[in-house]
């Protein structure tokens, strides 16, 4: 297939994937990078692998051995995820790999679906593995094959660095062909290489080190790294990933002109930084997040003696946090020239605009666990609780804690453990107690933790685009599979007190937590009950529910359940529903008038 | 401040699960049946629970996705009130067309906030911009189907896109599901005419 499509950037990344003759593909959901593998698991004829798998370390060793087999792998996912997957990630450097290995982490600066906004660059560095940037969705597409081609000529794996507009940014994609497999699979034993004890670690560490000058060179004239020396300017530019395009936007307006180096690959093109600092005066080095290219400039300067000004994060022209723009790119490069920047400026807002911040959805099952969570536990107790769409219920005054997946039971445990005396009760979701939950509640049984967990099993990975996980019984291409039972999982664990609840049923919801909250140790009450979201989809349909106006005394009790459904009347002082009500039938119990019932058919 | 670095810029404004995704998909593969570049930015995530949402379709351009600040040509607004919210993206003189049938956010209906009248809005940005205002939903109703809003809308600013209406027509045709094929191409006609005088 060749021609010109309209695809979202991790549709291309996928695409690219199989225009290298990808053999293995694993990963873990996670915002910005979980399309790739929805993309490629829903392909209809596939000549490889594929899974998601329960965490990104699990992911990257799956890639890996697939990787020591002959074939080529690529595992995905989010910038916090490579932490999950630091472990085999640094050994992996030393170890390498034989089929080629691409290992796609998708950056999220400024934090629109992350709790940090850490930068992959730092890792690569860090573990001297070398990371390929593209600035746009196309090249992103065209870089894939080339990385598996380099991952197999040094043997290393290739670290892939996407950020949220290149992964969620549309455009339109040129195609090229398919490539012919060649590698053969076969598994070769050479302990010297696939066993990592000190000896051969040893041996292996300053082999890394020797070929990163190889690398270098290599990447240097990849053609990924673009010099554009400008003979009558003194001023240089050099910019890298999205900010490169921002930034021949910004210069554009501007009507400037300047030497430019477009940086796509690390380690860094220094033949090439070396020519822009011996052309120019000033160069400002224009990255989004960690300052990694600007420091290195500054040590290039330094060694060879350049006296060039390198302005960039470390003197404030641009800041070090957040996304970039064109506006950012255009405010600093103005800054360094000393020239007025654009005259737009965000209009002043003269109206006071409502806040909207995202809501579970109607008829989430979630809204009635944490509702009855409150009454039961009252709402002074502690509710540590974990990343999902649950995390929504911020709102609600029922999420105290957020760390990291699989955090939830280990810090309720260690706020237990610190002599916390009120109740607590934490909640995680069914992906994210599979991720790392499970550890962290053998943990807190093995160590006698007196908390409540509730496992929010709405039987799929919701925030992410509804992924499957081992507790749906369907792999990453709705095959049928083994269906890990919750609660036989945690007694097998020793965990005593274990208990399956709908918490679509308030009353038998509220029970099990009243004995779950009297039960000394760790009590477990798995609330079971599909995503509303996904029960549509599976042709679920239940009657909606509405306000009989006659019997509604307008005391806005309903409207503090929260449930977007529910709306409030100005002129008559009365509660109604609309069309987005799902018929879960939650909001019955809230209304103390029982104005709330089923909309006769 | 527009430039000659797109042909035309469009802010889509909205709210998650309005479809704002679907108009910007079909407007971005009409372009590239036009032999046109196109880059587009979405919101993924969290927004698509019922929050705040902003896509940005760059037609004719092949930088970045997001479009520097008051420079777009053009913003289709769902929601009165995310028109409001994201109209410094657009350029003075610019095109708002904009559904003035209001959605309450939680943060509304629980009373911590509240809700300016549409009109108020309407007459604020006509200040400075050329605005089409409609009840929308209204018309997605007399096409058949509520949930047309979004095609209703994209036929209202289709007058103004840099591209054939038969084109927008046969990517709509192609893209929605076939069942509602008619409803949303007499979504997409209700729409355009408001536009077209
Ligand atoms: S997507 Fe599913 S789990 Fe998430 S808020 Fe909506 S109903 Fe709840
Ligand atoms: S039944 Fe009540 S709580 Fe459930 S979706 Fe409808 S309005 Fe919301």
């Amino acid at each position: 297939m060749s021609g010109r499509e309209y695809m979202l950037g991790n549709v291309a990344i996928a695409r690219g994937i199989v225009e290298g003759a990808v053999d293995v593909v694993s990963g873990y959901p996670g915002t910005p990078s979980s399309e790739i593998v929805d993309t490629l698991a829903s392909m209809k004829e596939r000549d490889f692998y594929i899974e998601w798998s329960v965490n990104e370390k699990v992911a990257m060793e799956v890639a890996a051995g697939a990787s020591m087999a002959g074939a080529r792998s690529v595992v995905t996912m989010k910038h916090v995820g490579l932490n999950v997957a630091a472990d085999p990630l640094m050994t992996l450097a030393y170890m390498g790999v034989k089929g080629g290995m691409v290992i796609i982490v998708a950056d999220d600066p400024s934090c629109h679906s992350s709790q940090n906004e850490q930068d992959t660059r730092r890792y690569s560095v860090f573990s001297q593995i070398p990371c390929l940037e593209p600035s746009t969705p196309q090249q992103a597409k065209d870089m894939i094959p080339y990385a598996f081609e380099l991952s197999e000529k040094y043997e290393i794996p290739v670290i892939f660095r996407s950020t949220t507009r290149i992964s969620h940014g549309k455009s339109d994609i040129k195609l090229a062909p398919v490539r012919q497999k060649t590698g053969e699979i076969k598994f070769e034993k050479n302990p010297d290489r696939w066993v990592m004890v000190p000896k051969n670690a040893r041996i292996r560490h300053p082999h890394l080190l020797s070929i990163q000058q190889d690398i270098r060179g290599e990447l240097e004239v990849s053609g990924w790294n673009e010099l554009t020396i400008e003979a009558e300017s003194t001023v240089g530019i050099i910019a890298c990933g999205t900010a490169a395009v921002y930034t021949k936007e910004a210069l554009d307006r501007l009507g400037i002109t300047a030497s430019f180096l477009e940086i796509g690959t690390y380690p860094i093109p220094e033949d090439s930084i070396r020519q822009l600092l011996a052309k120019t005066e000033q160069v400002i080095v224009i990255e989004e997040l960690e300052p990694v290219i600007e420091d290195q400039c500054k040590v290039i300067a330094r060694d060879v003696g350049f006296e060039t000004e390198i302005f960039g994060k470390a003197d404030g022209l641009l800041p070090r946090t957040g996304e970039f723009n064109v506006d950012i790119c255009m405010d600093g490069i103005a800054k360094a020239f000393g020239i007025d920047s654009c005259e737009c400026k965000p209009a002043k807002q003269d109206m006071e605009l409502p806040v909207r911040p995202p809501a579970m959805c109607p008829g989430c099952s979630h809204r009635g666990t944490f509702h009855v969570m409150k009454k039961v536990f009252g709402e002074d107790a502690v509710f540590p609780s974990d990343i999902g769409c649950y995390t929504l219920g911020i709102q609600h005054g029922t999420v105290d804690t957020t760390l990291c997946m699989g955090a939830s039971i280990s810090v309720a445990s260690g706020i237990y453990d610190a002599g916390e005396k009120k109740p607590i009760c934490c909640t995680i979701g069914d992906s994210t107690f599979f991720h790392t939950g499970i550890n962290s509640l053998m943990n807190a049984i093995y160590n006698k933790s007196d908390i409540t967990v509730l496992i929010l099993d709405n039987r799929t990975t919701a925030m992410t685009g509804h992924q499957p996980n081992p507790g749906m019984g369907k792999t990453a291409t709705r095959e049928p599979t083994v269906e890990v039972e919750f609660d036989k999982l945690c007694s097998a664990m020793g965990a005593e007190f274990v208990e399956v609840v709908d918490p679509y049923d308030m009353d038998a919801t509220e029970d099990v937590l009243e004995r779950a909250k009297a039960y000394e140790g760790v009590s477990v009450v798995i609330a079971k009950r599909a995503c509303v979201i996904s029960a549509a989809r599976e042709g679920i349909r239940y009657t909606p529910f509405m306000v009989d106006t006659d019997l509604c005394k307008g005391c806005r009790k309903c409207l503090k359940f929260g449930c977007p459904a529910i709306e409030f009347d100005e002129v008559s002082k009365k509660a109604s529903i609309n069309t987005m009500c799902s018929g879960c039938g939650l909001c019955v119990e809230i209304c103390n008038f029982n104005a709330i019932m089923e909309v006769k058919k | 401040m527009t430039s000659n670095l797109s042909n035309f810029d469009l802010v889509i404004a909205g709210v998650g699960g309005q479809g704002a995704v679907k108009v910007s998909d079909i407007i971005g593969k009409a372009a590239v049946s036009e032999g046109m570049d196109v880059r587009a930015a979405e919101t993924h995530g969290m927004a698509q629970r019922g929050g705040s949402v902003v896509n940005y379709v760059r037609v004719g351009c092949d930088l970045g996705s997001l479009i520097p600040c008051g420079s777009a040509q053009g913003m289709l607004a769902l929601e009165p009130v995310e028109a409001m919210r994201y109209i410094s993206d657009v350029a003075k003189d610019g095109i708002v067309v904009m559904n003035t049938s209001p959605i309450y956010p939680v943060t509304v209906t629980s009373g911590q906030c509240t809700y300016p009248d549409p009109q108020e809005i309407v007459a604020s940005l006509e200040k400075d911009y050329r605005v089409v205002a409609f009840d929308a939903v209204a018309l997605a109703r007399q096409a058949g189907n509520m949930k047309t809003l979004n095609v209703v809308m994209l036929g209202a600013i289709s007058s103004y896109l840099p591209i054939p209406e038969e084109t927008l027509v046969e990517c709509i045709r192609n893209m929605v599901p076939p069942k509602t094929i008619e409803t949303n191409l007499s979504a997409f006609r209700l729409g355009r005419e408001t536009t077209r005088q």
